[in-house]
């Protein structure tokens, strides 16, 4: 079973209690931007045999946001972090770079 | 190609079944084909056979990464149904289920195709109301269903509780002609009939790259070398958005786990499919007495072909209410596969931005059912390279331009 500490309640939850969100990071298109833009922001994911930033929610516990860094290929987990943070936080890519020589973030 | 009948049956059985031929060949890779199709699962087996047939291309190479119909093709319930809401869905999974009702005389293979019936259950008011505006769309669409009410259905499924604490059974929407068939049969029966036109079936040959010239495609890299084609179509399934990211495209796909499992085998008490949507949940038997049950998807990214624990517990807490008897019967075996989720729930099959490069994924969880249908509308769009009418609306670019055809509304997960 997948078990994803939440960054908040410093909780290491099971996946019975949290809710998958989707992937992270995605930039917000707002009125006036391009049908292309709108469907990249909507439809196109980046959906990653490997390393995955993703939205969870501790619906059955704290209630709140946060993000994590899985692996979809063997579902290792790299770590949690804050809903509000922009990008990957270092500490968190550092010990992907550890475990997976050679990655990069795609652009 | 020797043909099956008992008259073979007969001349092996005299000579102690030592003449029976491979069913196709494993032959060594050409430098180039006129077409070449990546996944030999049903989907691309489909087409490459349609492609010989419908529109005479014979010089064709299915490519495979590992067994032919080891992806999600081994790995479904076998369910096949066309009453869907929108009318392309209806269009070409009705024309897949009409090719399944006579695939087994026309590839001379026992893909033992069983229109035993099929039943959605209806267990909430909503979902009566959505049923009935199914049957009406089915009318007009031309796919036989009716919507009948318990009493028939407890005639149809005597294992039936009907009167259920939270979710009891309202009636249903009924396909009298949908059913299942041998999803492995599917799979050999295209390859060997692929195999007999001369087509090359390459196994355990992993496509690494896609190679193009002035944005057309020229051929793949795979594990036994370069092999140039005309036209590349990609029909893989799980992993369509890693060949996509080769020919140069993003998609919008992503992949999930979906399970399934079967009990343990029992002696016959269900010979209709019972699709129950409010609950996430749908069981046939098996002609080996199995119990087999699907249910719903993980909600987070995964390759690893298994799935959670707790959507089986999920799935099976559900369906003991409708099936009590369950609750008595052992669970045998449990098998997960990767399916590629696309944001309407509906498939892909069209053009890619890479010229002479075509596309065929995003089935989700409800692929084996529009078998032969996907392989004729692909190979359409192959040999043309223009869509034809049973494709046309699935194009890639319906996205950009809004022409959702939305099947996660009408169908829910069991889709």
């Amino acid at each position: 079973m997948l078990i994803l500490t939440c960054p908040y309640c410093g909780i290491a939850a099971e996946e019975t209690e949290l809710a998958p969100g989707g992937e992270a990071h995605l930039k917000r298109s707002g009125p006036g931007s391009s049908d292309q833009a709108f469907e990249d922001y909507l439809f196109a994911r980046t959906n990653p045999k490997g390393v995955h930033f993703e939205r969870w929610r501790h619906v059955y516990g704290c209630g709140r946001w946060f993000l994590a860094a899985r692996c979809t290929a063997t579902l290792e987990v790299f770590g949690t972090y804050p809903a509000q943070t922009p990008a990957p936080p270092e500490d968190i890519l550092q010990k992907i770079r550890a475990r997976r020589p050679g990655w990069e973030r795609p652009a | 190609m020797r043909r099956y009948s008992v008259f073979a049956i007969a001349r092996e059985a005299l000579r102690w079944h030592q003449g029976w031929e491979r069913a196709w060949a494993s032959p060594e890779p050409r430098a180039r084909y006129d077409a070449i199709i990546v996944g030999a699962g049903g989907h691309g087996l489909a087409t490459a056979y349609y492609l010989g047939k419908n529109h005479g291309i014979t010089n064709v190479a299915v490519i495979e990464k590992g067994w032919l119909g080891g992806g999600n093709t081994g790995r479904n319930t076998t369910i096949i149904r066309s009453n869907y809401l929108q009318d392309p869905s209806a269009a070409i999974y009705e024309k897949a289920r009409a090719l399944y009702e006579s695939l087994s005389q026309e590839l001379n293979y026992n893909v033992m195709f069983s229109p035993r019936g099929l039943l959605m259950l209806a267990q909430t008011h909503h979902e009566v109301r959505g049923y009935l505006r199914t049957v009406h769309a089915n009318a007009l669409q031309g796919v036989q269903t009716e919507f009948i009410g318990p009493d028939r259905v407890r005639q149809l499924v005597p294992i039936i509780r009907l009167d259920g604490p939270r979710y009891p059974v309202l009636g249903a929407l009924y396909q009298a002609r949908g059913g299942t068939a041998r999803h492995d049969a599917v799979a050999w029966g295209y390859a060997r009939a692929c195999s007999a036109m001369g087509m090359h079936i390459l196994q355990n040959c992993p496509v690494t790259g896609v190679r193009s010239e002035g944005g057309r495609v020229t051929g793949v890299d795979t594990a036994r070398g370069f092999i140039g084609c005309d036209k590349l179509g990609i029909v893989v399934a799980g992993h369509s958005g890693q060949l996509a990211e080769m020919a140069g495209f993003r998609l919008p796909v992503e992949a999930v786990a979906l399970q399934a499992l079967v009990s343990e085998p029992v002696k016959p008490c269900m010979d209709v499919v019972v699709m129950a949507n409010t609950v996430h949940g749908y069981m046939s038997q098996s002609d080996k007495g199995e119990m087999v049950i699907g249910g719903g998807t993980d909600g987070f990214n995964n390759f690893t072909q298994r799935g959670s624990h707790q959507h089986i517990e999920e799935t099976l807490r559900a369906l003991i209410e409708t099936f009590p008897m369950l609750s008595r019967l052992k669970m045998l075996r449990q098998w997960g596969g990767i399916v590629d989720m696309t944001g309407d729930r509906s498939p892909i099959i069209g053009k890619t931005p890479l010229g002479n490069c075509f596309i065929n994924c995003g089935w989700g969880t409800g692929g084996f059912k529009a078998i032969p249908g996907s392989g004729w509308a692909m190979a359409e769009l192959m040999a043309r390279g223009e869509p034809g009418p049973l494709a046309a609306a699935f194009s890639l670019d319906r996205f950009r331009e809004g022409r959702f055809i939305d099947e996660s509304v009408a169908a829910g997960v069991a889709h």
